[in-house]
């Protein structure tokens, strides 16, 4: 095999890694809340349909009957949109969260990057809301090949599970396979000036600022930070330590995503420069995917930017 | 198919005749009180409105077995309104799921008996509530579960009336009715107060009957929810519906057995004073001093 992979959403690979995990021995059901085509959801539902329950547009009573599945020893997938998953906040937090049960709720169409429906189906706030949650795993992987590696981790995992996956197709960064461990940053770049820690489809714009970097005599060390929570605070320490400056980038909200989180664990531990590429205090609004994410600011631009101005701030 | 009706599996249960049931009850309402004077909180009122459908349905028709909570043949119950966690501690306590002097530490700091009800916490509670709305959901969860594996497990659900107006009890009874989930069967303690005041003041729900038939439920109504007998006849009847869920509602007097209590929108949420007390309990034929 010599052809680069062709790009993909992560999306793609819920309903296939379900399928294959159900075949493997894993007791799966899966939720639904009629866009299981748009999540490839269905898929399972195609290959095993007395495992797969219609909910209609109702992610409420979606949420809780899952778990009423997961107290029965069930894994239970649910699934829907991000913006449609929040929709449910308090299912997931006292049907869910509270008595710790393992409905795995795998989310598409994460972000600003949902492109062309509008500010009401892009979510810029869904790390934050489901990061509040006492028990839930939060992970976004960064490509289709980490996507099916997080699927696989959730179904093996018990407890709660909160997974974001997005409506664009983009590069694969994993071409030799994934390399995903549940709760581990996974370094894709060394580099002793600064560390870039991001995210989702994040992660692609950030090795390109890295590479901007370089040009200019900055050696990057670039983080895939999939796994939101549990943070892996082990590798940000050791990143602030060894190259004394962080830049956090992600497709969420600036003020409640992953840089606070990271700010937070390193306020206390190792504080050092740190600048934050997200989206400021708004939402976003129409257009094609990259459009959006370039009038948020989310660019390779922006993260060399910031960098920069981390870099700068280094003492000594 | 879900058919019979038995006990758990060593034949274990109470109250096998009237009168046992009978002062089953009546200690499950002084439990309830004392517990709740005891705690300086807690909800009175749905408690005791709904002390005979929760005894008649462990006592009499529940397949369960106290000295194994996690026996997977059990049928499930679904404590929905998860405030009247009183008149559930008190009958689990009752029936051998926990020791009753457990039912002393009622909300209080290192118990097991939360003020509303938590999955797992005391051996019993099989889900957790308290947010009004999502019992319903989750037993369809669990009977979906339970088919899927071919088990003829029961999945009873207790709802307030004033919960019927969370539209979460909505979309569950749709897609209850979509699935046809014969097995599932909600009961509606319709003691006709919610929180702050009558439900006829707050947010009518009638007519509730009505409702879940056009939603394509098995419906008994107007059955009285203190009267064993028919609480019995009405659960027997829930368990013989085929191919859709059931639905009995029951009407009850929210703080029944107390005289000042009943139908007193003022003992929703809150403690009697001591004066209260003393006359409670001389109501329900007891001294503050006696163990129920």
């Amino acid at each position: 095999m010599t052809t680069a992979p062709a790009p993909a959403a992560t999306r793609e690979a819920t309903g296939p890694t379900l399928i294959r995990l159900h075949e493997e021995g894993h007791d799966i059901v899966v939720a639904d809340a009629d866009l299981g085509k748009s999540t490839s959801a269905r898929l399972f539902g195609d290959r095993f349909p007395e495992r797969f329950f219609s909910f209609g547009v109702a992610e409420q009573n979606m949420i809780s009957a899952a778990a009423g599945m997961a107290a029965m020893g069930r894994i239970a997938v649910a699934t829907t949109f991000a913006v449609f998953a929040e929709h449910a906040y308090d299912q997931l937090r006292m049907s869910v969260s509270q008595p710790n049960l393992s409905v795995k709720m795998i989310a598409s169409h994460g972000g600003v990057s949902v492109g062309e429906d509008g500010a009401s189906a892009q979510s810029v706030e869904d790390i934050a809301v489901m990061s509040s949650l006492v028990n839930f795993n939060v992970v976004v992987p960064a490509d289709v090949v980490e996507a099916e590696a997080v699927i696989e981790a959730a179904i093996r995992t018990p407890g709660p599970f909160y997974i974001r996956t997005d409506r664009p197709k983009h590069a694969v960064i994993y071409t030799d396979g994934a390399r995903f461990e549940l709760g581990r940053a996974d370094q894709l770049r060394e580099g002793g000036d600064v560390t870039l820690i991001s995210y989702g489809l994040m992660v692609e714009r950030t090795l390109e600022a890295a590479a901007l970097l370089a040009a200019g005599g900055i050696e990057a060390r670039v983080l895939n930070m999939a796994t939101i929570r549990p943070l892996d605070v082990e590798a940000l320490t050791r990143a602030a330590a060894e190259t004394g400056a962080i830049v956090v980038a992600e497709e969420h909200l600036m003020h409640s995503g992953l840089g606070a989180m990271c700010a937070q664990a390193l306020a206390s531990r190792a504080p050092v420069p740190m600048e934050f590429v997200g989206i400021d205090n708004r939402y976003g609004e129409s257009g094609v995917w990259h459009e959006v994410l370039e009038i948020v600011g989310l660019t390779p631009q922006a993260i060399a930017a910031a960098a920069r101005r981390a870099v700068g701030r280094k003492s000594g | 198919m879900v058919t019979d009706t038995q006990r758990g599996p060593d034949g274990t249960s109470s109250a096998t005749d009237d009168a046992d049931l009978d002062a089953l009850i009546r200690r499950i309402r002084r439990h309830i009180v004392r517990m709740v004077f005891e705690a300086s909180s807690g909800h009175i009122g749905g408690s005791m409105s709904a002390a005979e459908i929760m005894s008649v349905l462990y006592t009499r028709v529940l397949r369960h077995d106290p000295r194994r909570p996690d026996w997977p043949g059990r049928d499930r119950f679904v404590m929905s309104k998860g405030h009247a966690t009183p008149v559930q501690y008190a009958l689990l306590a009752e029936l051998g799921y926990f020791p009753v002097e457990e039912l002393d530490t009622f909300r209080a700091k290192g118990t097991r008996l939360q003020g509303h009800s938590v999955l797992g916490k005391p051996p019993g509670v099989e889900n957790s509530a308290g947010s009004l709305g999502m019992g319903l959901s989750f037993g369809l969860g669990m009977r979906l579960s339970a088919r899927l594996a071919e088990a003829d497990t029961r999945v009873w659900v207790l709802m307030g009336d004033g919960e019927q107006n969370e539209g979460q009890v909505w979309e569950a009874a749709m897609a209850a009715s979509h699935h046809a989930a014969e097995g599932l069967i909600a009961l509606i303690d319709k003691n006709g107060i919610q929180n702050d005041d009558h439900t006829t003041s707050t947010m009518v729900t009638e007519p509730l009957d009505r409702k879940y038939e056009s939603f394509g439920w098995a419906v008994r109504s107007g059955v009285d929810g203190h009267d064993t007998a028919a609480v019995e006849e009405a659960l027997r009847w829930a368990c013989e519906v085929r191919g859709r869920p059931a639905c009995v509602i029951f009407d009850t007097v929210k703080g029944r057995g107390v005289s000042f209590m009943e139908d007193n929108p003022g003992f929703h949420g809150a403690p009697p004073s001591p004066e209260q007390y003393e006359q409670a309990l001389a109501e329900l034929g007891v001294t503050p001093e006696a163990r129920p």
